[in-house]
């Protein structure tokens, strides 16, 4: 028969404690390490970091680069990219939602469940697994801006600052998209309602078209909208030409900082509410 | 070993909206002890068999199992028990051995540990040579077997079998049964659920309890 031995002292208590932590974070590797095997036998799940931001960049800078006059003038491939980074990453996000649901539509999250593991894990795991597809997304945006004549004017560690505020938005991104993945049925409706939401918060946003000549309605919410604020910042970390920076909203005045709030707020709200519903879908 | 009960069960209710899965069910088995729980389908085998595993709450009765409260003490009932579901649970895209060593360790296993005890379960389940091929591959049989190595990773002194043997072709039940034997030998206790007691002959010897339809 098993027994426990309760020895009622705090030092214990505490190397318990770390005990637990380091199971934690060793469930979180085996679970990230598990969605990167999945990638890894199935290539094809990650065309929309590799494919699609390719075709993506060439597509916007080539079909609205022609059209597009910026209010001060600069090159639209320079002003683009941080913008494309902008949509291809909330755009991926949905890859959240989808490798989620069909998780929970697999049965194997009942295996998870029947073991003594930390829980949270498999969320944890989706979203850094989901972190590393983000930035390979990231690099082929980048990459193909390069051949096709972008140039970031900033030193490198300012340019890396921009990646970095977008990969944090990205993973706060994440998480809302796992929550979309917890109320969905299918993984088929997840990428739907992921799109529905996602594809216009990417484009109600100075990504691609500068906001000033947007109706005042769109043009408030644009100003106000997370990814504009993202995109206006990364834009001044490149020293690209950022049209945003002469508008008087607050998160275009302060980008950096209401892009690092947008993204705390994002993860404070969707890591709790996440859990929650993992919680709820996973009992019955 | 004792005679201290493994698993007890008293009243245990489980409704799914107006159907009632599971009506007063109450179970006692003792440690090392089998018991073949019978029922056709939809008699709430599953549900029981959940509801001890931890994966359904009861709406009303209580349970215990390795001496722990399936519902106040879940974590540690999970800590003591092997379950092999009657559905796939196992990662398809992972090879067989890649499944057995995730499962030992999100199990708390060491990774050297993990890796031998996965080695150990793929030979003792005559899946040694399938055991870097993507599960997808796997024939029926081949994935039940797996499945029920999934069960034993942890060495649980508690087994939950559902329906091992559905969907098995003569020979792999036969099988099956055998591995099932060697199990209560080892002085697991085991409860598994079975539509019907097809193969008498090659079925352990144990207690047989019916649920009938709630």
């Amino acid at each position: 028969m098993t027994a426990t031995t309760l020895v009622p002292s705090a030092p214990v208590a505490s190397s318990q404690i770390s005990r637990g932590l380091v199971r934690a974070l060793c469930d979180v590797a085996v679970l990230t390490g598990r969605n990167l095997v999945h990638i890894a036998r199935e290539p094809l799940r990650l065309s929309d970091v590799t494919i699609q931001p390719v075709l993506f960049t060439l597509l916007f800078v080539y079909v609205f680069g022609s059209g597009v006059v910026l209010p001060h003038g600069g090159s639209y491939t320079d002003y683009a990219i941080a913008g494309l980074l902008a949509i291809n990453l909330t755009t991926s996000a949905i890859g959240t939602a989808v490798g989620l649901s069909d998780d929970l539509g697999s049965g194997v999250i009942d295996r998870f469940r029947t073991l003594p593991m930390w829980r949270p894990a498999v969320l944890v795991g989706r979203s850094l697994s989901d972190l590393l597809t983000a930035a390979i997304c990231a690099a082929f945006v980048a990459a193909t801006g390069l051949v096709i004549g972008w140039r970031p004017e900033a030193g490198v560690a300012s340019a890396m600052g921009g990646f970095g505020l977008f990969l944090l938005f990205s993973y706060a991104l994440s998480w809302g998209c796992a929550c979309l993945g917890m109320i969905s049925e299918s993984a088929e409706s997840a990428q739907g309602l992921g799109l529905v939401i996602l594809f216009p918060l990417a484009i109600v946003s100075d990504a691609l078209v500068p906001t000033q000549h947007m109706p005042t309605v769109l043009r408030v919410i644009a100003d106000w909208n997370p990814v504009s604020a993202v995109t206006a910042a990364c834009r001044g970390l490149f020293a690209n030409p950022n049209p945003s920076a002469t508008i008087h909203a607050w998160p275009m005045q302060h980008a950096v900082l209401a892009s690092l709030l947008w993204s705390v707020a994002l993860l404070a709200i969707f890591a709790p509410l996440a859990t929650h519903l993992y919680r709820r879908r996973t009992t019955d | 070993m004792t005679s201290t009960l493994m698993i007890e069960a008293h009243g245990l209710t489980k409704r799914f909206g107006s159907t009632v899965a599971l009506d007063g069910l109450d179970l006692e088995v003792p440690g090392g002890a089998i018991l073949g729980v019978l029922g056709p389908n939809g008699a709430g085998k599953t549900t029981a068999v959940r509801i001890l595993t931890t994966l359904s709450l009861p709406d009303s009765g209580s349970a215990r199992v390795a001496g722990y409260d399936v519902v106040r003490e879940a974590a540690a009932v999970r800590g003591n028990i092997g379950v092999t579901a009657q559905d796939a649970t196992l990662d398809g895209v992972l090879t067989g051995r890649q499944n057995l060593v995730m499962i030992g360790r999100l199990s708390g296993l060491r990774r050297a540990d993990a890796r031998a005890r996965a080695i150990d379960l793929l030979e003792r389940f005559d899946l040694a040579d399938a055991a870097d091929r993507v599960l997808k591959g796997y024939s029926g049989g081949m994935r039940r077997r797996l499945d029920l190595a999934a069960g034993l990773v942890t060495r649980p002194s508690v087994l939950f079998l559902d329906e091992p043997t559905t969907g098995l072709d003569p020979t792999s039940r036969v099988r099956m049964w055998g591995v099932i034997r060697e199990l209560v030998a080892d002085g697991v206790t085991l409860l598994l659920t079975t539509q019907t007691l097809d193969e008498p002959t090659s079925s352990p010897t144990g207690s047989w309890s019916s649920i009938t339809a709630g």
